[in-house]
Protein backbone atom coordinates (compact mmCIF):
# COMPACT_ATOMS: atom_id res chain seq x y z
CA UNK A 1 0.00 0.00 0.00
CA UNK A 2 1.67 3.52 -0.69
CA UNK A 3 0.58 6.58 1.21
CA UNK A 4 0.17 9.66 -0.44
CA UNK A 5 1.87 13.03 1.19
CA UNK A 6 -0.31 14.71 3.15
CA UNK A 7 -0.48 18.35 2.10
CA UNK A 8 -0.47 19.29 5.09
CA UNK A 9 3.22 18.29 5.87
CA UNK A 10 5.46 20.34 7.40
CA UNK A 11 7.31 22.97 4.92
CA UNK A 12 10.90 21.15 5.61
CA UNK A 13 11.90 18.84 8.62
CA UNK A 14 13.77 21.55 9.65
CA UNK A 15 10.81 23.30 11.67
CA UNK A 16 9.16 20.11 12.51
CA UNK A 17 10.68 20.42 16.21
CA UNK A 18 10.47 24.11 16.68
CA UNK A 19 6.52 23.50 15.62
CA UNK A 20 4.83 23.93 18.48
CA UNK A 21 2.22 20.45 18.64
CA UNK A 22 -1.20 20.19 20.48
CA UNK A 23 -1.68 18.54 22.82
CA UNK A 24 -3.22 15.08 22.45
CA UNK A 25 -5.78 13.81 24.62
CA UNK A 26 -7.11 10.29 24.25
CA UNK A 27 -10.78 9.40 25.52
CA UNK A 28 -11.48 5.97 26.36
CA UNK A 29 -14.13 4.18 28.73
CA UNK A 30 -13.37 0.49 28.99
CA UNK A 31 -17.38 -0.56 28.95
CA UNK A 32 -18.89 0.92 25.69
CA UNK A 33 -22.46 2.97 25.74
CA UNK A 34 -21.20 5.28 28.69
CA UNK A 35 -21.35 8.52 26.21
CA UNK A 36 -17.07 8.57 25.30
CA UNK A 37 -18.06 9.59 21.58
CA UNK A 38 -20.63 12.25 23.14
CA UNK A 39 -18.68 13.77 25.97
CA UNK A 40 -15.56 13.56 23.01
CA UNK A 41 -17.74 15.32 20.36
CA UNK A 42 -19.03 18.04 23.27
CA UNK A 43 -16.00 18.84 24.98
CA UNK A 44 -14.79 19.26 21.89
CA UNK A 45 -17.20 22.32 21.21
CA UNK A 46 -16.78 23.68 25.00
CA UNK A 47 -13.00 23.98 24.32
CA UNK A 48 -13.74 26.07 20.87
CA UNK A 49 -15.62 27.89 23.07
CA UNK A 50 -12.95 29.03 25.25
CA UNK A 51 -10.57 29.36 22.36
CA UNK A 52 -8.86 26.32 21.35
CA UNK A 53 -8.31 25.15 18.16
CA UNK A 54 -9.80 21.76 18.43
CA UNK A 55 -9.30 18.58 16.53
CA UNK A 56 -11.33 15.21 17.49
CA UNK A 57 -9.77 12.22 15.62
CA UNK A 58 -12.16 9.22 15.29
CA UNK A 59 -9.20 6.76 16.58
CA UNK A 60 -12.65 3.80 17.08
CA UNK A 61 -11.31 2.41 14.21
CA UNK A 62 -13.47 -0.73 14.12
CA UNK A 63 -16.90 1.14 15.22
CA UNK A 64 -16.80 4.71 14.07
CA UNK A 65 -19.83 6.57 15.02
CA UNK A 66 -18.41 10.35 15.69
CA UNK A 67 -19.91 11.13 12.04
CA UNK A 68 -23.15 9.69 13.39
CA UNK A 69 -23.02 11.51 16.89
CA UNK A 70 -22.16 14.52 14.65
CA UNK A 71 -24.64 13.92 11.72
CA UNK A 72 -21.55 14.26 9.74
CA UNK A 73 -21.08 14.42 5.36
CA UNK A 74 -19.45 13.87 3.58
CA UNK A 75 -17.91 11.36 5.47
CA UNK A 76 -14.51 11.35 3.78
CA UNK A 77 -11.99 9.51 6.13
CA UNK A 78 -8.50 9.05 7.09
CA UNK A 79 -8.84 5.57 4.82
CA UNK A 80 -9.40 7.68 1.91
CA UNK A 81 -6.69 9.28 2.51
CA UNK A 82 -4.32 6.30 2.52
CA UNK A 83 -6.32 4.92 -0.38
CA UNK A 84 -5.27 8.24 -2.16
CA UNK A 85 -8.85 9.08 -2.88
CA UNK A 86 -8.26 12.23 -1.40
CA UNK A 87 -6.05 14.80 0.79
CA UNK A 88 -5.11 14.63 4.60
CA UNK A 89 -6.59 18.78 4.10
CA UNK A 90 -9.65 17.22 2.65
CA UNK A 91 -9.96 14.86 4.99
CA UNK A 92 -10.35 17.08 7.78
CA UNK A 93 -14.05 18.19 7.81
CA UNK A 94 -15.33 21.03 9.71
CA UNK A 95 -17.98 19.99 12.71
CA UNK A 96 -21.10 21.83 13.99
CA UNK A 97 -19.60 22.76 17.27
CA UNK A 98 -16.63 24.48 15.23
CA UNK A 99 -14.01 21.80 15.48
CA UNK A 100 -12.42 19.77 12.91
CA UNK A 101 -12.89 16.50 12.91
CA UNK A 102 -11.05 13.70 11.29
CA UNK A 103 -12.76 10.15 10.58
CA UNK A 104 -10.56 6.98 10.79
CA UNK A 105 -13.21 5.13 8.94
CA UNK A 106 -13.80 1.51 9.09
CA UNK A 107 -11.83 0.11 6.39
CA UNK A 108 -8.68 1.33 7.76
CA UNK A 109 -8.03 -1.32 10.48
CA UNK A 110 -9.34 -4.41 8.54
CA UNK A 111 -11.48 -6.18 11.32
CA UNK A 112 -9.64 -4.32 14.38
CA UNK A 113 -6.39 -6.23 13.28
CA UNK A 114 -3.65 -3.41 13.93
CA UNK A 115 -0.98 -3.81 11.74
CA UNK A 116 2.61 -2.33 11.60
CA UNK A 117 1.45 -0.25 8.91
CA UNK A 118 -1.66 1.40 9.84
CA UNK A 119 0.41 1.86 13.48
CA UNK A 120 2.93 3.45 11.19
CA UNK A 121 0.13 5.80 8.95
CA UNK A 122 -1.11 6.69 11.87
CA UNK A 123 1.67 7.99 14.13
CA UNK A 124 2.69 10.22 10.56
CA UNK A 125 -0.99 11.63 10.55
CA UNK A 126 -1.02 13.00 13.95
CA UNK A 127 2.06 14.02 14.03
CA UNK A 128 1.01 16.12 10.55
CA UNK A 129 -1.62 17.42 11.95
CA UNK A 130 -1.00 18.39 15.74
CA UNK A 131 0.89 21.35 14.74
CA UNK A 132 -2.30 23.12 13.50
CA UNK A 133 -4.08 22.56 16.42
CA UNK A 134 -4.05 23.48 20.18
CA UNK A 135 -5.89 20.40 21.44
CA UNK A 136 -6.37 17.01 19.71
CA UNK A 137 -8.86 14.88 21.03
CA UNK A 138 -8.46 10.69 19.81
CA UNK A 139 -12.08 9.23 20.60
CA UNK A 140 -11.24 5.44 21.07
CA UNK A 141 -13.17 2.82 20.73
CA UNK A 142 -14.75 0.42 23.98
CA UNK A 143 -12.74 -2.23 25.56
CA UNK A 144 -9.19 -2.44 25.98
CA UNK A 145 -8.14 -4.01 22.30
CA UNK A 146 -4.74 -3.04 20.90
CA UNK A 147 -6.44 -0.75 18.94
CA UNK A 148 -7.49 1.06 21.56
CA UNK A 149 -4.13 0.96 23.73
CA UNK A 150 -2.26 2.02 20.82
CA UNK A 151 -4.53 4.58 20.29
CA UNK A 152 -3.80 6.06 23.68
CA UNK A 153 -0.71 5.31 23.89
CA UNK A 154 0.01 8.41 21.14
CA UNK A 155 -1.93 10.54 23.83
CA UNK A 156 0.15 13.10 26.10
CA UNK A 157 -2.98 12.60 28.62
CA UNK A 158 -5.88 9.86 28.90
CA UNK A 159 -9.45 11.45 29.84
CA UNK A 160 -11.09 7.80 31.32
CA UNK A 161 -15.11 7.87 31.00
CA UNK A 162 -17.15 6.03 33.40
CA UNK A 163 -20.56 5.94 34.71
CA UNK A 164 -21.48 4.92 37.82
CA UNK A 165 -22.89 1.73 36.78
CA UNK A 166 -21.05 -1.08 38.21
CA UNK A 167 -19.95 -2.56 34.94
CA UNK A 168 -18.76 0.41 33.59
CA UNK A 169 -16.70 1.19 36.72
CA UNK A 170 -15.00 -2.28 36.47
CA UNK A 171 -14.29 -1.75 33.10
CA UNK A 172 -13.04 1.50 33.91
CA UNK A 173 -10.72 0.62 36.91
CA UNK A 174 -9.02 -2.24 34.31
CA UNK A 175 -8.14 0.24 31.93
CA UNK A 176 -6.47 2.19 34.64
CA UNK A 177 -5.27 -1.39 35.53
CA UNK A 178 -3.80 -1.46 32.16
CA UNK A 179 -2.58 2.06 31.65
CA UNK A 180 -0.92 2.33 34.76
CA UNK A 181 0.70 -1.03 34.36
CA UNK A 182 1.47 -0.98 30.71
CA UNK A 183 1.52 2.22 29.60
CA UNK A 184 3.15 3.66 32.81
CA UNK A 185 0.43 6.04 33.33
CA UNK A 186 0.80 7.76 36.69
CA UNK A 187 -2.07 10.50 36.15
CA UNK A 188 -5.38 9.74 34.56
CA UNK A 189 -8.13 12.06 34.17
CA UNK A 190 -11.84 10.93 35.07
CA UNK A 191 -15.31 12.14 34.16
CA UNK A 192 -18.38 10.76 35.75
CA UNK A 193 -21.12 10.30 32.89
CA UNK A 194 -24.50 10.11 34.00
CA UNK A 195 -24.39 10.88 37.88
CA UNK A 196 -27.80 10.96 39.22
CA UNK A 197 -26.66 13.00 42.49
CA UNK A 198 -24.40 15.51 42.81
CA UNK A 199 -20.93 14.34 44.81
CA UNK A 200 -21.19 10.72 42.99
CA UNK A 201 -18.63 11.69 40.52
CA UNK A 202 -16.44 12.22 43.73
CA UNK A 203 -17.15 9.31 45.56
CA UNK A 204 -16.88 6.81 42.68
CA UNK A 205 -13.09 8.53 41.72
CA UNK A 206 -12.37 7.99 45.86
CA UNK A 207 -13.26 4.56 45.47
CA UNK A 208 -11.07 3.91 42.25
CA UNK A 209 -8.37 5.77 43.67
CA UNK A 210 -8.70 3.36 46.60
CA UNK A 211 -8.68 0.14 44.35
CA UNK A 212 -5.49 1.73 42.61
CA UNK A 213 -3.91 2.37 46.07
CA UNK A 214 -4.35 -1.26 47.18
CA UNK A 215 -3.81 -3.31 44.05
CA UNK A 216 -2.19 -1.30 40.89
CA UNK A 217 0.67 0.62 42.68
CA UNK A 218 2.20 -2.57 44.09
CA UNK A 219 2.47 -4.18 40.74
CA UNK A 220 4.41 -1.01 39.74
CA UNK A 221 8.15 -1.12 40.34
CA UNK A 222 10.41 2.14 41.17
CA UNK A 223 9.98 4.74 44.07
CA UNK A 224 7.89 6.57 41.37
CA UNK A 225 4.89 4.39 41.39
CA UNK A 226 2.02 6.38 42.26
CA UNK A 227 -1.16 6.66 40.28
CA UNK A 228 -3.09 9.84 40.71
CA UNK A 229 -7.18 9.74 39.44
CA UNK A 230 -7.48 13.45 38.82
CA UNK A 231 -11.65 13.96 38.93
CA UNK A 232 -12.50 16.27 36.10
CA UNK A 233 -16.29 16.62 36.60
CA UNK A 234 -19.17 14.77 36.81
CA UNK A 235 -22.23 14.98 34.19
CA UNK A 236 -25.45 14.82 35.43
CA UNK A 237 -27.67 12.26 33.80
CA UNK A 238 -30.24 14.73 31.84
CA UNK A 239 -32.83 14.53 29.59
CA UNK A 240 -31.64 17.15 27.68
CA UNK A 241 -28.67 14.16 26.30
CA UNK A 242 -30.76 11.98 25.32
CA UNK A 243 -32.94 14.88 23.03
CA UNK A 244 -29.28 16.54 21.64
CA UNK A 245 -28.48 11.90 20.81
CA UNK A 246 -31.25 11.31 18.90
CA UNK A 247 -31.60 14.82 17.16
CA UNK A 248 -27.98 14.15 16.32
CA UNK A 249 -26.46 17.16 17.56
CA UNK A 250 -24.16 18.95 19.88
CA UNK A 251 -25.93 18.96 23.27
CA UNK A 252 -23.88 22.54 23.23
CA UNK A 253 -25.82 23.94 21.04
CA UNK A 254 -28.93 22.32 20.98
CA UNK A 255 -29.69 22.52 24.64
CA UNK A 256 -26.92 25.15 26.12
CA UNK A 257 -28.14 25.99 29.44
CA UNK A 258 -28.92 22.27 30.22
CA UNK A 259 -27.36 20.96 33.24
CA UNK A 260 -25.42 18.30 31.23
CA UNK A 261 -24.26 21.00 29.02
CA UNK A 262 -23.13 23.01 31.60
CA UNK A 263 -21.35 20.40 33.26
CA UNK A 264 -19.17 19.48 30.20
CA UNK A 265 -17.96 23.14 30.19
CA UNK A 266 -16.94 23.53 33.35
CA UNK A 267 -15.37 20.23 32.33
CA UNK A 268 -13.05 22.05 29.77
CA UNK A 269 -12.58 25.04 32.28
CA UNK A 270 -11.27 22.89 34.92
CA UNK A 271 -8.82 20.95 31.48
CA UNK A 272 -7.89 24.29 30.56
CA UNK A 273 -6.99 25.28 34.08
CA UNK B 1 -51.10 -37.81 4.25
CA UNK B 2 -51.71 -34.12 4.13
CA UNK B 3 -53.50 -33.17 0.44
CA UNK B 4 -50.96 -31.96 -1.64
CA UNK B 5 -51.20 -28.25 -2.47
CA UNK B 6 -52.07 -27.92 -6.30
CA UNK B 7 -50.14 -25.51 -7.73
CA UNK B 8 -52.69 -25.07 -11.27
CA UNK B 9 -55.40 -23.43 -8.26
CA UNK B 10 -52.51 -20.40 -6.80
CA UNK B 11 -54.36 -16.96 -7.33
CA UNK B 12 -51.08 -15.86 -7.99
CA UNK B 13 -51.03 -17.29 -11.82
CA UNK B 14 -47.77 -15.01 -12.74
CA UNK B 15 -45.75 -17.35 -9.89
CA UNK B 16 -44.37 -20.44 -11.18
CA UNK B 17 -44.16 -22.85 -8.04
CA UNK B 18 -43.74 -26.56 -9.22
CA UNK B 19 -40.06 -26.66 -8.73
CA UNK B 20 -40.55 -25.07 -5.19
CA UNK B 21 -43.52 -27.28 -4.34
CA UNK B 22 -41.25 -29.93 -5.71
CA UNK B 23 -38.11 -29.26 -3.72
CA UNK B 24 -40.77 -28.72 -0.60
CA UNK B 25 -41.83 -32.35 -1.18
CA UNK B 26 -38.70 -33.94 -1.28
CA UNK B 27 -37.18 -32.22 1.63
CA UNK B 28 -39.99 -33.49 3.75
CA UNK B 29 -41.58 -30.09 4.24
CA UNK B 30 -45.06 -30.38 5.03
CA UNK B 31 -47.61 -27.26 4.04
CA UNK B 32 -49.52 -25.83 6.60
CA UNK B 33 -53.03 -27.53 6.10
CA UNK B 34 -55.10 -24.74 7.08
CA UNK B 35 -53.65 -22.08 4.69
CA UNK B 36 -55.56 -21.83 1.85
CA UNK B 37 -53.67 -22.90 -1.49
CA UNK B 38 -52.59 -19.60 -3.13
CA UNK B 39 -53.84 -17.33 -0.82
CA UNK B 40 -51.06 -14.97 0.98
CA UNK B 41 -50.96 -17.10 4.14
CA UNK B 42 -49.98 -20.08 1.64
CA UNK B 43 -47.47 -18.48 -0.30
CA UNK B 44 -45.97 -17.25 3.37
CA UNK B 45 -45.68 -20.63 3.66
CA UNK B 46 -43.79 -21.78 0.49
CA UNK B 47 -41.40 -18.93 1.61
CA UNK B 48 -40.58 -20.01 4.90
CA UNK B 49 -40.29 -23.59 3.59
CA UNK B 50 -37.76 -22.64 1.19
CA UNK B 51 -35.82 -20.45 3.94
CA UNK B 52 -35.91 -23.08 6.15
CA UNK B 53 -34.59 -26.32 3.87
CA UNK B 54 -32.36 -23.26 1.99
CA UNK B 55 -30.71 -23.28 5.69
CA UNK B 56 -30.03 -26.43 6.32
CA UNK B 57 -28.11 -29.27 5.80
CA UNK B 58 -29.43 -31.71 3.56
CA UNK B 59 -28.07 -34.94 5.27
CA UNK B 60 -27.68 -34.16 8.38
CA UNK B 61 -30.81 -31.27 9.22
CA UNK B 62 -27.84 -29.22 10.73
CA UNK B 63 -27.90 -25.57 9.82
CA UNK B 64 -25.70 -25.39 6.63
CA UNK B 65 -22.65 -22.99 6.04
CA UNK B 66 -24.75 -20.53 4.75
CA UNK B 67 -26.72 -19.86 7.62
CA UNK B 68 -23.53 -20.39 10.43
CA UNK B 69 -22.07 -17.63 8.43
CA UNK B 70 -25.53 -15.13 8.68
CA UNK B 71 -25.15 -16.38 12.69
CA UNK B 72 -21.90 -16.02 12.85
CA UNK B 73 -22.16 -12.34 11.87
CA UNK B 74 -24.71 -11.34 14.08
CA UNK B 75 -22.94 -12.57 16.77
CA UNK B 76 -19.99 -10.64 15.45
CA UNK B 77 -22.28 -7.59 15.46
CA UNK B 78 -23.51 -8.22 19.50
CA UNK B 79 -20.24 -9.36 20.65
CA UNK B 80 -19.01 -5.78 19.38
CA UNK B 81 -21.78 -3.59 21.07
CA UNK B 82 -22.70 -5.83 23.93
CA UNK B 83 -19.59 -7.19 25.42
CA UNK B 84 -20.21 -10.34 25.65
CA UNK B 85 -18.32 -13.57 25.41
CA UNK B 86 -18.92 -15.64 22.40
CA UNK B 87 -17.18 -18.88 21.53
CA UNK B 88 -16.93 -20.97 18.32
CA UNK B 89 -16.09 -24.11 18.27
CA UNK B 90 -14.44 -26.02 14.84
CA UNK B 91 -15.09 -29.70 15.06
CA UNK B 92 -13.74 -32.21 12.87
CA UNK B 93 -14.56 -35.84 12.62
CA UNK B 94 -11.13 -37.77 13.11
CA UNK B 95 -9.60 -40.23 10.50
CA UNK B 96 -13.60 -39.80 8.68
CA UNK B 97 -11.31 -41.12 5.33
CA UNK B 98 -11.12 -44.31 6.76
CA UNK B 99 -15.14 -44.89 7.49
CA UNK B 100 -15.17 -43.93 4.13
CA UNK B 101 -12.55 -46.48 2.42
CA UNK B 102 -13.64 -49.32 4.93
CA UNK B 103 -17.06 -49.50 4.89
CA UNK B 104 -18.31 -47.03 1.96
CA UNK B 105 -19.65 -43.98 1.08
CA UNK B 106 -23.40 -44.59 2.46
CA UNK B 107 -21.58 -45.21 6.00
CA UNK B 108 -19.93 -42.47 6.08
CA UNK B 109 -23.36 -40.85 5.96
CA UNK B 110 -24.82 -42.71 8.66
CA UNK B 111 -21.40 -41.91 10.59
CA UNK B 112 -22.12 -37.81 9.84
CA UNK B 113 -25.74 -37.82 11.14
CA UNK B 114 -25.00 -39.65 14.34
CA UNK B 115 -22.25 -37.16 15.21
CA UNK B 116 -24.94 -34.47 13.70
CA UNK B 117 -27.06 -35.71 16.58
CA UNK B 118 -25.01 -36.12 18.81
CA UNK B 119 -23.62 -32.02 18.50
CA UNK B 120 -27.37 -31.77 17.96
CA UNK B 121 -27.93 -33.29 21.62
CA UNK B 122 -25.00 -30.58 23.53
CA UNK B 123 -26.49 -27.08 22.69
CA UNK B 124 -28.90 -24.69 24.40
CA UNK B 125 -31.43 -23.16 22.28
CA UNK B 126 -29.62 -20.30 21.60
CA UNK B 127 -26.50 -21.84 20.01
CA UNK B 128 -25.81 -22.53 16.10
CA UNK B 129 -24.60 -25.93 15.01
CA UNK B 130 -23.45 -26.32 11.70
CA UNK B 131 -21.93 -28.60 9.11
CA UNK B 132 -19.35 -26.24 7.93
CA UNK B 133 -18.56 -28.75 5.12
CA UNK B 134 -17.39 -32.57 4.62
CA UNK B 135 -16.67 -33.69 7.89
CA UNK B 136 -16.41 -30.69 9.75
CA UNK B 137 -18.88 -29.27 11.75
CA UNK B 138 -18.78 -25.13 13.54
CA UNK B 139 -20.75 -24.35 16.94
CA UNK B 140 -21.41 -20.47 17.79
CA UNK B 141 -21.78 -20.11 21.16
CA UNK B 142 -23.11 -17.24 22.47
CA UNK B 143 -22.74 -15.71 26.17
CA UNK B 144 -20.42 -18.11 26.84
CA UNK B 145 -17.71 -17.05 29.61
CA UNK B 146 -14.08 -17.95 29.09
CA UNK B 147 -14.35 -20.06 32.23
CA UNK B 148 -17.07 -22.22 31.08
CA UNK B 149 -15.42 -22.56 27.64
CA UNK B 150 -12.71 -25.80 28.12
CA UNK B 151 -15.49 -27.57 29.67
CA UNK B 152 -18.31 -26.77 27.16
CA UNK B 153 -15.97 -28.11 24.51
CA UNK B 154 -14.75 -31.33 26.48
CA UNK B 155 -18.64 -32.43 26.81
CA UNK B 156 -18.99 -32.17 22.94
CA UNK B 157 -16.12 -33.83 22.51
CA UNK B 158 -17.25 -36.40 24.99
CA UNK B 159 -20.59 -36.76 23.70
CA UNK B 160 -19.37 -37.54 20.11
CA UNK B 161 -17.08 -40.45 21.74
CA UNK B 162 -20.11 -42.36 23.39
CA UNK B 163 -21.95 -42.51 20.12
CA UNK B 164 -22.26 -45.01 17.64
CA UNK B 165 -23.46 -45.31 14.54
CA UNK B 166 -25.00 -47.88 12.90
CA UNK B 167 -23.93 -48.73 9.45
CA UNK B 168 -25.44 -52.10 8.69
CA UNK B 169 -27.75 -54.68 10.91
CA UNK B 170 -25.58 -55.52 14.01
CA UNK B 171 -22.61 -53.42 12.61
CA UNK B 172 -21.45 -50.30 14.64
CA UNK B 173 -19.29 -47.86 14.03
CA UNK B 174 -17.76 -45.09 16.60
CA UNK B 175 -15.25 -42.27 15.82
CA UNK B 176 -14.23 -39.44 17.60
CA UNK B 177 -13.78 -35.63 17.00
CA UNK B 178 -11.40 -33.05 17.55
CA UNK B 179 -12.23 -29.41 18.40
CA UNK B 180 -10.52 -26.16 17.91
CA UNK B 181 -12.13 -23.11 19.33
CA UNK B 182 -11.80 -19.52 20.14
CA UNK B 183 -13.34 -16.76 21.96
CA UNK B 184 -14.66 -13.79 20.30
CA UNK B 185 -12.39 -10.34 21.11
CA UNK B 186 -14.81 -8.70 23.78
CA UNK B 187 -16.10 -4.61 22.20
CA UNK B 188 -14.03 -5.44 19.01
CA UNK B 189 -15.82 -6.27 15.66
CA UNK B 190 -13.46 -9.13 14.30
CA UNK B 191 -14.82 -10.83 10.99
CA UNK B 192 -16.16 -14.33 10.37
CA UNK B 193 -13.41 -15.33 8.32
CA UNK B 194 -10.94 -14.36 11.20
CA UNK B 195 -12.65 -15.53 13.83
CA UNK B 196 -13.16 -19.34 12.07
CA UNK B 197 -9.29 -18.69 11.26
CA UNK B 198 -8.34 -18.78 14.76
CA UNK B 199 -10.52 -21.57 16.13
CA UNK B 200 -8.97 -23.25 12.90
CA UNK B 201 -5.82 -23.21 14.48
CA UNK B 202 -6.78 -24.81 17.11
CA UNK B 203 -8.69 -27.72 15.49
CA UNK B 204 -5.14 -28.19 14.03
CA UNK B 205 -3.53 -27.80 17.44
CA UNK B 206 -6.13 -30.32 18.23
CA UNK B 207 -5.48 -32.45 15.52
CA UNK B 208 -1.27 -32.59 16.15
CA UNK B 209 -1.51 -32.78 19.53
CA UNK B 210 -3.26 -36.57 18.28
CA UNK B 211 -6.86 -36.08 18.20
CA UNK B 212 -10.05 -36.92 19.84
CA UNK B 213 -9.62 -33.83 22.55
CA UNK B 214 -10.31 -29.83 22.94
CA UNK B 215 -7.73 -27.26 21.93
CA UNK B 216 -9.26 -23.00 23.08
CA UNK B 217 -7.25 -20.58 22.10
CA UNK B 218 -6.04 -18.63 25.86
CA UNK B 219 -8.69 -16.34 26.21
CA UNK B 220 -7.16 -12.90 28.18
CA UNK B 221 -7.62 -13.45 31.63
CA UNK B 222 -9.90 -11.44 33.66
CA UNK B 223 -7.63 -8.28 34.66
CA UNK B 224 -9.95 -7.47 37.72
CA UNK B 225 -10.14 -10.02 40.45
CA UNK B 226 -12.83 -10.60 42.70
CA UNK B 227 -10.88 -8.93 45.91
CA UNK B 228 -10.77 -5.96 43.52
CA UNK B 229 -14.26 -5.91 42.56
CA UNK B 230 -15.46 -6.39 46.03
CA UNK B 231 -13.26 -3.05 47.44
CA UNK B 232 -14.77 -1.52 44.34
CA UNK B 233 -18.39 -2.24 45.56
CA UNK B 234 -17.97 -3.16 48.73
CA UNK B 235 -17.28 -0.32 51.14
CA UNK B 236 -20.38 1.53 51.90
CA UNK B 237 -19.20 5.05 50.61
CA UNK B 238 -21.29 5.05 47.77
CA UNK B 239 -24.38 4.98 50.46
CA UNK B 240 -23.14 7.45 52.44
CA UNK B 241 -25.19 9.77 50.07
CA UNK B 242 -28.25 8.50 50.32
Amino acid sequence: MTSRRPSTDPASPADKSAAKRGRIMAVTSGKGGVGKTFMAANLAAALTRQGERVLVLDADLGLANLDVVLNLFPKVTLHDVFTGKCTLEEAILPAPGGFSVLLAGSGLVEYSRLTPEVREQLLKVIETVAPHFDRILLDTGAGISDVVLFAVSLADEVLVVATPEPTSLTDAYATIKVLATQQQRRAIQLVVNQVSRTGEGRVIRGQLQQVVDRYVTPLIEGPDNAVKLNLLGEVPSDLAVREAVQRRRLLLELLPGSPAAKAIVAVATKLLA
Amino acid sequence: MSARPQPTKTSAPSLRLDAALQLLEQSGHVLPELAEVGKQAWLQAVVDGLCEISSRDALTGLANRRQFELALAREIDRVARAGEPALVLMIDIDHFKKVNDTHGHPAGDLVLKAVARALHDCIRPMDTVARFGGEEFAMILPNCPPSFGQQVAERVRAKVQGRSATIAPGQEVSVTVSIGGAFAPQWVRSSAPLWIERADQQLYRAKSEGRNRACLEQPTVSLVSAEEKSLLFGTSQLQDLE
